[in-house]
Parts: C-alpha cells; structure tokens; sequence
C-alpha cells in the first residue's frame, strides 16, 4: 500500500515544473510551477548539447515578465494560483517579455487598482460617500473627485445612487478608495449613472468577454434597438433602453450568452429581430 | 581679532558638535552582524489587473443614439488606445531646443534691466547684435578686513 502510494507521488513531484510556453491556452491548476522560457532545462529531449548557449543569449535580451492575474511569482518560475486557462500576450514594443495570465471563471470581485467599476452608494458620511462595489468592504468615495466639485459645490449624489468610477488605492491592507475623475481632473464618462435603466450582475469571465476588442455580442445586440450599457469590472452590468420590456430583453440576453452557442445566439437574435 | 555682530556658534564649534552627535548615535544603532544577502534582480513582475493582459474596450456605450454624448465618448476613448501607442513615435517640436536657450539667455537680461536701478542699469551693457547681455562683476558692498 505504502509503495503503491509513494511512487506516484515521487513521479509527481518531478514532473512538476513545466514550460510555459508548452502550456498555453490549456487548462492548468492552483500549485503547478511553470517555467519561464530560456530557463527550460537544457537536458530535454532534443538538442541538449546546443541549447546551453543558445538560452544565455537569450537570457540577457529578455525583458521583464509580467505575470498577470491568477499567477504569483516563485523564485524564478510562476505559481499558479488559479485554476483556468493560461494566456500569453507578446510585448508589443520594446519592453520585452510579455504578460502571462490564466483566463480563470469566478463571480466574486476583488477591488483591483484602475478597474473601473459600477458602485452603490449605501452611505453619506461627512466628506466621503461609502460605495458597495461587490468587494469584502464598501468603497470610500470623497465628495471632491467629480469633475469640477469644490467645497462649496457639491456633486449632486444620493444614498441609492449608481457611480460608475474607478478604483485609486485597492490592495489587502487598505480600505479601497475610488474616484470619478481621471488624472487630469476631467470625468470620462464616470460619475453618477442616470435614472432608470435595470442593474443586474454577472460572473466576472463575461464581463471580459463582451469586453472584448471583437466581441459580436455585442455588435449584435446594438442593431437591435436603442439602448445604453455601462459595464463595470466587478460583475455589474446597467442597461437601459426606451422601454422596460426592451430593457428587460436586453438584460435576459446578456445573462443568458454566457452559457450559449453561437448558434443559438443567432437563433435569439433572429427571432427578436422579426418580433 | 574683533568680532562684531556674531550670532550663534563658530563653524569650527559646530562642526565638532556634529561629529560628537555622529559618534553617539552610530554606537547606538542597532545593526544585523550578517554576511549581506544579495538579491538577485528579478525579471518578473506581479500585476492584478487585467488591464496590461487584454484590450479592453471602454465600459459604456451607447447604441443608436440613445445616449449621443456616451456615443462620442466611447469614439474618443477607444482611439485613445490605439493613438498611444502611435504618439509614442512621432513628437514634433515647434521650436528646437536650441532657439530655446538662445531666447532665455537674452531674456533674463532684459528682464532683470527692467527691474535694475538707473545706477545699475549701465552693467546690463549692449551686444554687437542688440542683446542684452548681463556683466557679472556688479559693485557689492566690501567688508573692511581687519
């Protein structure tokens, strides 16, 4: 029993570390140590002989790494943290190196520098609004970071109000802070979200993925009729369109494309289309 | 040697109170009696955001013209991104660096003449091409030595 048990242990525990690149775009999981490419061992199967030279070459040309969510640094290789896909972006000028990241699913949201998210305002208290942003604490908000707020005029905000902003100090130390300026002083668009409209949420993985540069979701759902979204980073999503019915739709689709297939997306948006 | 109108200590004094006070409080510093560890520069950095891994478009939008001021914002933002990386190349100077220097040179003269007394204003003398060029040595006021 014991023998059984302990030889694939052992066989774990030396095939542990592999190289990152080999691992792209696969699944991997929390405590695999990967390896950075020009630290791959050099007795691999192929070319030992030559590899040696070739990889301190390329060890000085290398720029920084950056590993992005769900990966930690170890010594010199990456901890994975979460499980989920791992992704790899190349640099786009200069600054070598790249950014890896695993492509991870979860619906909790942890406040995160520069995100910029949809809040609740839940209190007034002296100089600073608190704002439940999904997080393990409200945000503090102060009553200065809108756009040309002074201390005699105030921003018009209410207990119950939606703020779209963005996080300034987020770490697990600290209360987080956001503001609805940028660093110039102008909004951007953040500050208080108008009236009516529908807030609802979703897992965090969707937000990204409407997000993206070519989402057709989204090119989709803008033929369908007016309407305006806000989404924010933390899983929140604001729609509004001329009529609650259309609202609604609107907000059934979002929820819903999560756990579709193209096709039956495009089942969707056809019969919507004709109604 | 006389000494009028001294005010606090003599240099030489007050360097040796410093060199005492140095003394006193290297002695009671505390200090780690290990070999020094050399840390190794890392090339990898920790980053949480998920802003630097993927392009992510702005968050509000608008769509046939429900909302024509988010509409313009969302215009202006998403080119935001992709002109950053193309102003990067190109910065276009109106005036060199040079011309820069040249103009402030001549404009503290002209500057500082406005401010000067008539009795100063003949050390602010004119050059060869109409410049205003400051002479340094200006009469100060010389402590008589003893």
């Amino acid at each position: 029993m014991a023998e059984a048990a302990g030889v694939p242990a052992e066989s774990l525990a030396g095939c542990r570390a592999r190289a990152a690149r080999t691992v792209l775009d696969q699944v991997v999981l929390p405590g695999e140590e990967l390896l950075l490419p020009d630290q791959e061992d050099g007795d691999g199967p192929g070319g030992a002989g030559e590899r040696p030279l070739r990889l301190n070459a390329a060890a000085r040309s290398r720029g920084r790494v950056v590993c992005g969510p769900g990966l930690r640094r170890c010594g010199d290789r990456l901890l994975v943290t979460k499980c989920g896909r791992l992704r790899h972006k190349e640099p786009g000028s200069g600054s070598g190196g790249g950014v890896y990241w695993v492509d991870s699913q979860q619906k909790r949201y942890v406040p995160v520098k520069g995100d910029h998210v949809i809040g609740i305002v839940t209190a007034k208290s002296g100089d600073i609004f608190k704002v439940d942003v999904g997080g393990s604490e409200p945000a503090s908000l102060s009553y200065l970071a809108f756009e040309g707020a002074t201390k005699r005029n105030r921003p018009n905000v209410q207990v119950g109000d939606l703020i779209y902003g963005q996080f300034v100090v987020a770490n697990k130390d600290m209360e987080p802070e956001m503001v609805c300026i940028d660093s110039c002083g102008r909004a951007n668009g953040m500050g208080v979200i108008g009236q009516d409209g529908l807030l609802f949420k979703v897992t965090l993985g969707l937000i990204r993925k409407l997000l993206a540069p070519d989402c057709e979701i989204l090119q989709e759902v803008g033929k369908l009729y007016p309407l305006e979204i806000v989404f924010g980073m933390n899983g929140r999503i604001w729609v509004k369109a001329k009529t609650i019915q259309q609202t609604l739709i609107l907000a059934n689709i979002l929820e819903a494309c999560e756990h579709m297939t193209a096709d039956q997306r495009k089942q969707i948006f056809s019969r919507l289309a004709e109604s | 040697m006389d000494r009028f109108m001294q005010r606090g200590l003599d240099s030489e004094t007050k360097k040796q109170l410093e060199e005492e006070e140095k003394k006193i409080i290297s002695e009671e510093h505390w200090y780690l009696d290990l070999p020094e560890l050399k840390e190794k520069e890392s090339f990898i950095i920790e980053e949480q955001s998920f802003l630097l891994c993927e392009d992510l478009l702005y968050g509000r939008m608008s769509f046939r013209g429900f909302n024509p001021e988010v509409e313009k914002l969302m215009l202006q933002m998403n080119t935001k991104n992709k002109a950053e990386e193309v102003e990067e190349q190109t910065v276009e100077l109106d005036v060199s660096d040079e011309e820069m220097a040249r103009r402030y040179e001549t404009l503290v003269g002209t500057i500082g003449k406005k401010f000067a007394k008539k009795r100063d204003r003949a050390i602010y003398e004119e050059d060869e091409n109409g410049d205003i060029k400051p002479v340094k040595a200006k009469k100060m006021f010389l402590k008589p030595q003893d």
